[in-house]
């Protein structure tokens, strides 16, 4: 059958972004290997009250949710604006990332992004006092490409 | 002009820095961009840039030649939208190059028989419109187009095929006329009044048992909705009675005239349509969706009537839109708002005016058929929680006047359920004026049966206590069943040596007791069923313990039912309990007081999607252990036959033995779970039936309505699977006995593929 044409291929919501985990376990080539396979999104900017319960509702409308797990401060071990959806398959994921990523949760504009996969441990925040690291800080890390 | 400079009309930027040799993939990459990107905007006009591409790929086909043929096939397939744009491209060249122009028809006639022979009809509708325009671009002579016109509708003579056969065919013909009727017409105006007649003689004989299956309302005011053969053919005779005149289509080769009539045409080769194959899927029949007329827009321009063919380019043209940039959503709506001929139009209603579309979609929920009612459930939803929530619901208190069970208010009801998933109980109790107070869901709270020393009565309570202590202790398993001995059985008079048989006073203290302790979220509750698997699978073993455990299940959280949906979801994935289970317990009468609710439905359908997946799964596990096996084979006939190489062979062909007893075992479930599912509906629809009868009593009640759109939908919704099992079903369940009303829903069913 004759091929497809590159020039229509555009799929831009899909593409990997330029954030990279500073804590992953292994070289910058396997990490970006993973995030390319990956079923999992990880979600930013929620509220500290959006529960688990919410982010089910919203993603599920992509596809069957495998697992959810909310993002905690460190210290206070309590919901921190951040979470993690993984999909049963990759395709559900990207449309998530199509058509969530970019729309609201309890009237905030939510982020998604790929996730090379949890780990425990990935749950918690990693910002000075156990939160999440301000999203200022976090945009400007991903416009100098660092992580 | 060289390709480069020609390059740099359409990026409008910066000039690249030129390479001293152009490597030949860039140079593919550069023509694929500026075929697939002439057309759009530009500083230039359309017909300059397309003299401009024709010279560059004139100039280009030398050495280019069969990737410019790849590029123009695939565009004339993937983008229909800008289908004259196109056609025009070709007639240029065809009018440089005669050669050309025949080797593009013939690779043009190559892929039509591909698309056909994989059951790519939507694509050849497209390929075979793109053909009927180039006669118009003086590309192909019109007696040959005609010819094969006359092929394909010769297809409706053709006995024992089914009806969507040749439905296609009489479709592909009517639907290229808006392009090039009047064209053909002025050639060969007695063969194509042999054509029209021909196709209205079959339209008159067609069966179109399956209309009332698609229709989204039962109503046929204030818009009646067509079958969609109907609708084209209505379309076409008004076009014929204005003698062709069409005037949304943009035609850029009219401003070529003078150059494409000095061209040389080509005839199409005879084209005689494939046979019909067993295992062809053609597209099944569709009913026209309207909503909005020309009294709904009475500001700017005119809507186009139902039957008038502009309705019908227009239809085609966004539907295009969507389908090529559905992954890319900005340029999707860009697209769509930019779309050529707007202000001829009043776009906004033919994509749609949603706060007007809301309003009338509401005011005709009491005929509308109930699985478009839980589409705009889910979408109105969605789309409040992107809004605050704001709506005028005082416009709605209508249906506050009615009985809840009824369309409206039941409307309502489930979009603030949905709503209250994606916020908090109390903000619908915010959002709503107080009369709404009776549409306001429950809070979704735990009910838990042992709460208090009330409840010390009860039987089992005090095991409840000595259980709950035992989990919070992190007791073993063992030692949980032990305490569970305790339970007595009220099904037995004397106890059972062991105790293990089916004892539902144990699965309620046990379930009631672990649930409780995990309410607070979903991986709570998620991680105690985990943790506890061992002693679930013990205790539901039997079948009256997988439908009990669903019992206690509902029982304790029937104020939540999302939680309902994911535990039940997560227990079929850990085989606590198996989909015919579920079904069976969405069916049970103590059920049936929920029966009409949104969220059975989602369960079920959920639960018959992974029981789908699950025999996917193991069939492609099969194929590829037989792909293995193959592969390992030809090594084996090319290589020296060794001992590890038999001994693998040996365990593949043992692996493909036991993946082919799974797959046979999982399809027997499969089957069983829809035999279930619609037994249990010819049950319910049967019992109402006769009861009506024997009362003398109207049979369409709400319930009812409710009821026989859920077997529509089940038919619908999984027709691919359910076509694997229809002799069973037609020999078993949707015999002639049956009443007549559910038997029509089965044949309409049928009639889809027929």
């Amino acid at each position: 059958m004759s091929a497809k044409l590159n020039a229509l291929n555009s799929d831009s919501y899909i593409d990997v972004s330029q954030y990279r985990d500073q804590h992953f376990k292994g070289n910058r080539y396997e990490q970006e290997k993973l995030l390319k396979q990956s079923n999992t999104l990880y979600v930013g900017n929620l509220s500290f009250y959006t529960t688990e319960e919410q982010v089910h509702e919203l993603f599920s409308k992509s596809g069957d949710v495998k697992r959810i797990i909310i993002g905690l401060d460190k210290v206070k071990k309590t919901a921190c604006g951040f979470c993690f959806v993984e999909y049963y398959t990759r395709a559900d994921a990207e449309h998530a990332m199509r058509f969530i990523n970019g729309t609201r949760l309890d009237d905030r504009i939510i982020r998604t992004d790929w996730d090379a996969g949890f780990k425990e441990g990935r749950q918690y925040g990693r910002g000075k006092s156990g939160g999440q690291v301000s999203t200022k800080i976090l945009s400007l890390c991903k416009r100098l490409f660092i992580s | 002009m060289d390709l480069c400079s020609f390059f740099l009309s359409f990026s409008g930027g910066q000039p690249h820095k030129r390479r001293r040799t152009s490597e030949p993939i860039e140079i593919e990459d550069r023509l694929e961009s500026l075929i697939c990107r002439v057309g759009e905007k530009s500083t230039s006009s359309l017909e300059s840039n397309l003299e401009g591409l024709a010279g560059v790929l004139e100039a280009d086909l030398p050495n280019y030649k069969n990737k410019i043929l790849r590029i123009l096939c695939a565009v004339a397939r993937l983008l229909p939208e800008k289908l004259t744009v196109y056609t025009t491209l070709v007639g240029l060249l065809n009018a440089r190059n005669y050669n050309f122009g025949g080797e593009f028809v013939e690779a043009m006639i190559r892929q039509l028989k591909e698309t056909l022979k994989n059951n790519l009809y939507n694509e050849a509708v497209y390929l075979v419109r793109f053909l009927s325009d180039l006669v118009n671009c003086h590309v192909i002579a019109a007696p040959s187009m005609v010819a094969m016109f006359e092929n394909f509708i010769s297809v409706t003579q053709e006995e024992d095929v089914p009806q969507v056969r040749s439905d296609w065919f009489v479709y592909v013909v009517l639907s290229c006329l808006p392009w090039v009727g009047k064209e053909l017409y002025e050639k060969k105006d007695v063969e194509m009044d042999r054509l029209l007649s021909q196709i209205e003689g079959y339209l008159k004989r067609r069966v179109k048992t399956h209309v009332p299956m698609l229709q989204v309302w039962t109503a046929e005011k204030p818009h009646p909705q067509e079958e969609y053969l109907d609708c084209l053919w209505a379309q076409i005779q008004k076009l014929k009675k204005d003698r062709w005149q069409e005037r949304h289509i943009l035609r850029p080769y009219i401003a070529f005239d003078s150059v494409l009539c000095e061209a040389l045409q080509h005839n199409l080769p005879p084209f005689t349509p494939p046979g019909h194959m067993p295992d062809a899927q053609y597209p099944m029949p569709r009913v026209i969706f309207r909503m909005f007329d020309y009294t709904d827009a009475p500001e700017g321009p005119v809507m186009p009537g139902s039957h008038s063919v502009e309705r019908f380019v227009i239809e085609e043209n966004l539907h295009c839109i969507i389908k090529t940039h559905w992954k890319e959503r900005k340029t999707c709506a860009a697209q769509l708002l930019s779309y050529p001929g707007k202000n001829k139009i009043p776009l906004n209603y033919h994509i749609v005016e949603l706060a007007q579309a809301t309003e009338m979609l509401y005011m005709r929920l009491d005929t509308m058929n109930t699985t478009c009612i839980d589409r705009l459930i889910n979408w109105f939803s969605h789309h409040l929680s992107n809004f605050q929530f704001r709506w005028s619901w005082d416009d709605w208190s209508d249906c506050l006047t009615v009985d809840l069970e009824k369309p409206k208010p039941k409307f309502v009801k489930e979009v603030l359920e949905k709503s209250m998933r994606l916020s908090y109980h109390q903000r619908i109790v915010d959002i709503v004026p107080p009369t709404f107070s009776a549409l306001i869901p429950a809070e979704p709270l735990f009910i838990y049966k042992y709460e208090d020393e009330s409840a010390s009565s009860l039987p089992g309570y005090a095991v409840t206590v000595t259980v709950g202590n035992a989990i919070k202790n992190r007791a073993s398993n063992e030692e949980i069943l032990t305490i569970l001995k305790e339970v007595p059985n009220p099904n037995q008079e004397d106890d059972d040596d062991e105790g293990e048989s089916f004892n539902p006073l144990k699965i309620e203290v046990f379930l009631q007791t672990l649930l409780h302790l995990a309410a607070k979220s979903f991986s709570h509750s998620f991680s105690a069923l985990g943790k506890f698997h061992e002693i679930l699978k013990t205790l539901t073993d039997s079948d009256e313990g997988k439908l009990h455990i669903l019992k206690v299940v509902y029982e304790v959280w029937r104020n939540h039912p999302q939680m309902i949906a994911v535990l039940v979801d997560k227990m079929i994935r850990t085989q606590v309990v198996d989909c015919a289970a579920v079904a069976n317990w969405l069916f049970s009468q103590d059920m049936a007081h929920e029966f009409t609710r949104l969220f059975i439905w989602e369960i079920l359908h959920s639960t018959i999607r992974k029981m789908n997946k699950h025999v996917q799964k193991i069939q492609k596990e099969l194929e590829e252990a037989k792909d293995k096996l193959e592969k390992q084979q030809h090594k084996r006939v090319s290589l020296f036959m060794d001992k590890n190489s038999e001994d693998e062979e040996g365990q593949l062909e043992e692996q493909i033995e036991r993946l082919q007893e799974k797959v046979e075992s999982a399809q027997s479930e499969q089957k069983n779970l829809f035999l279930v599912i619609f037994q249990r509906f010819i049950m319910l629809l049967t019992e109402h039936l006769v009861r009506c009868e024997t009362g003398s009593v109207d049979i369409s009640t709400p319930w009812y309505k409710n009821c026989i759109e859920r077997l529509q939908q089940i038919f619908l919704m999984h027709h691919v699977t359910i076509q694997q099992y229809m002799g069973t079903l037609e020999n078993l369940l949707f015999t002639a006995e049956l009443d007549h009303h559910i038997l029509a829903v089965y044949q309409q069913f049928c009639a889809l593929q027929l």
